[in-house]
């Protein structure tokens, strides 16, 4: 994947097309979810991770915990445009005998390091992966990505407070802001606010940007990474973004995508 | 091995704990500990004085403890996470998807299984705990009778390739297990011969079992002790062997009735044989009191054993 900044444009359009054909394919999947986080996870992938899609064991890698699980068509979109598995594979997700599970399953498919879907666990994981590549004096760095509704789990805020009481340097969490969960808003369910004030509050740094603002976006994560505690970036996004009848509607939290909808989100997206 | 060669009082399995985790700690540096505040009880302490760096003291967050050790397994460790029984519960979601379904090498520690807790009242007695576990695919369930075998226990968790679940007591027991015959995963032992009746027990309880086996004898009762230190996988061969041989059973076990030892054991030789079994186990929650008192209050005791011996080969009579 080429890492300048202004083709990334096009890199995410492209693996955006790549999540509403696999949904479409198999007529099930988180569509506004994984829509939402394609930006930062292009961004992370080609401008930050330390991994080798040729070598998904090398010891040394990045380590990506994918907390918000619900978005791996999103996820497995990107490790195809990365190279960790051929972008055809994408329509097998969902199937039985595929490695592309509904939530992500370690030792399926190369590029997924934890399996993850019960949400607000993730985090602990993360926090516990940290804490054992330091106490190993290993070079890499842990990437944990939430979803905002997931916050709601209490669980979180037990790892969020006893991370910040460790000096953990190679811990990264990214939250994806976008507002909405399963049954409607979240400000209207259980109200989780300004949630960089509130990781701010518990002892790590915070970065609150634009998540689909891709300079915006780069140097936050630069910052969240060179921060010498546990650090986050809380990525405002839409969830849905980049198809306009998705973009902000609740019902496409989890939905089958129908003929007509895959050709209009295609041609939103460019394909030409 | 007779009853009258067991000593009064004994040494409690969380000591042995401690005592291993130091003998551990010191022959594999990839050995760590995490504990939720509770470190002075069940002896992890000791392991946080003596190797700081690989102890992980969480505070009161157990589930965040379990993922964290799934997070440590998966940097290469080899993680020890602890607790009391009755805290299990509030975890069982990270144990089920981070432990088991992420196949992750953690051993889960869990001291103060039963009625020990005694005076802490029915909410801090762990009697659910061995049901969860044993519900769980990839979970080995180990429940050592004494020091001595919880001792072996912890070694071969840490030398077990997958998930464990180590139920430890609070109080001292005396030593039952002959330390000529090794501990080895998935094997239970025939501590007494018998052909009347199977005592099948697992954990503190066995020397009772012991105790109501000589008391039974007495009464021209030739009981059998087979102890059960691995729950899951079960020894279904032995225990089935020694049911068929005696006809009737009785399961101990400081455990609901539900899902631990008892269910273990209809399932191994349902089917096969018709074969009365008595559960010597709680049905409802406990409440405070001490250990012995509750004990002999629920029936967990020398003389509720012999009388459901006797109930069992009664039934068996009948039939």
């Amino acid at each position: 994947m080429t890492s300048d900044l202004a083709s990334l444009a096009a890199t995410a359009a492209r693996v955006r097309r790549r999540v509403v054909r696999a949904i479409h394919e198999v007529g099930t999947g988180h569509a506004g979810s994984s829509l939402s986080t394609i930006d930062f996870l292009v961004l992370l992938y080609a401008r930050h991770l330390r991994v080798r899609p040729s070598q998904p064991t090398w010891e040394e890698r990045d380590r990506v915990v994918f907390s918000k699980g619900h978005g791996a068509p999103g996820l497995y979109a990107v490790l195809a445009e990365v190279g960790y598995f051929p972008v055809d594979e994408l329509l097998t997700l969902r199937r039985l005998g595929s490695r592309l599970h509904g939530h992500p399953v370690a030792g399926t498919a190369p590029g997924i390091d934890v399996s993850t879907g019960s949400l607000g666990q993730g985090l602990s994981i993360a926090v516990g992966l940290a804490a054992g590549l330091q106490l190993r004096r290993s070079p890499a760095r842990v990437f944990c990505v939430l979803g905002d509704g997931e916050l709601q789990e209490g669980q979180n805020w037990e790892a969020i407070a006893y991370a910040a009481g460790r000096r953990l340097p190679n811990l990264v969490a990214v939250v994806d802001r976008n507002g909405l969960q399963n049954d409607g808003p979240t400000e209207a369910i259980h109200p989780i606010e300004d949630v960089a004030r509130r990781w701010e509050a518990f002892g790590w740094a915070a970065f609150d940007v634009d998540g689909h603002d891709l300079a915006a976006l780069d140097a936050a994560l630069e910052a969240a990474i060179a921060a010498p505690r546990p650090a986050v970036v809380v990525a405002r996004t839409v969830k849905g973004k980049g198809v306009s009848f998705m973009e902000g509607v609740v019902k496409w939290h989890h939905h089958p995508i129908d003929d007509a909808e895959l050709r209009a989100a295609l041609e939103e997206l460019g394909e030409g | 091995m007779s009853g009258s060669a067991h000593a009064a009082a004994g040494r409690a399995t969380r000591d042995a704990y401690g005592d291993a985790l130091l003998e551990l700690g010191e022959l594999r540096p990839d050995v760590v500990v995490l504990d939720a505040d509770l470190s002075r009880s069940t002896k992890t302490e000791a392991f946080g004085r003596r190797f700081p760096e690989r102890f992980f003291n969480v505070g009161i967050a157990e589930q965040h403890m379990i993922g964290m050790a799934a997070g440590l397994s998966m940097a290469g460790f080899v993680p020890f996470a602890t607790t009391y029984a009755i805290f299990i519960a509030r975890a069982l979601d990270q144990i089920r998807q981070a432990v088991c379904f992420g196949r992750c090498p953690v051993k889960i520690v869990a001291t103060h299984g039963g009625l020990a807790a005694s005076h802490d009242g029915g909410t801090h007695q762990g009697i659910e705990d061995l049901a969860l576990m044993r519900a769980l695919p990839h979970m080995t369930v180990l429940v050592p009778a004494d020091y001595a075998e919880a001792r072996q226990a912890v070694l071969a968790a840490a030398a077990h390739p997958g998930p464990v679940y180590l139920r430890l007591q609070k109080e001292p027991v005396p030593d039952v297990t002959a330390a000529a015959e090794p501990f080895v995963i998935g094997r239970a032992r025939l501590l007494r011969e018998g052909d009347d009746v199977a005592l099948c027990v697992t954990g503190s309880l066995v020397h009772e079992s012991l105790r109501a086996a000589d008391l039974l004898a007495g009464e021209g009762i030739r009981a059998a002790v087979l102890a059960v230190p691995t729950l899951a996988p079960l020894d279904a061969a032995a225990v089935r062997e020694l049911a068929a041989r005696c006809g009737c059973v009785v399961t101990i076990e400081e455990h609901l009735r539900t899902g631990g030892l008892h269910d273990a054991v209809l399932h191994a030789i349902a089917g096969d044989l018709r074969c009365p079994a008595e559960a010597v186990a709680m049905s409802d929650f406990g409440t405070t009191g001490e250990w012995r008192e509750l004990r002999e209050r629920f029936g967990l005791d020398t003389a509720g054993i012999a009388a459901a011996a006797r109930r069992a080969l009664a039934r068996r009579a009948r039939a």
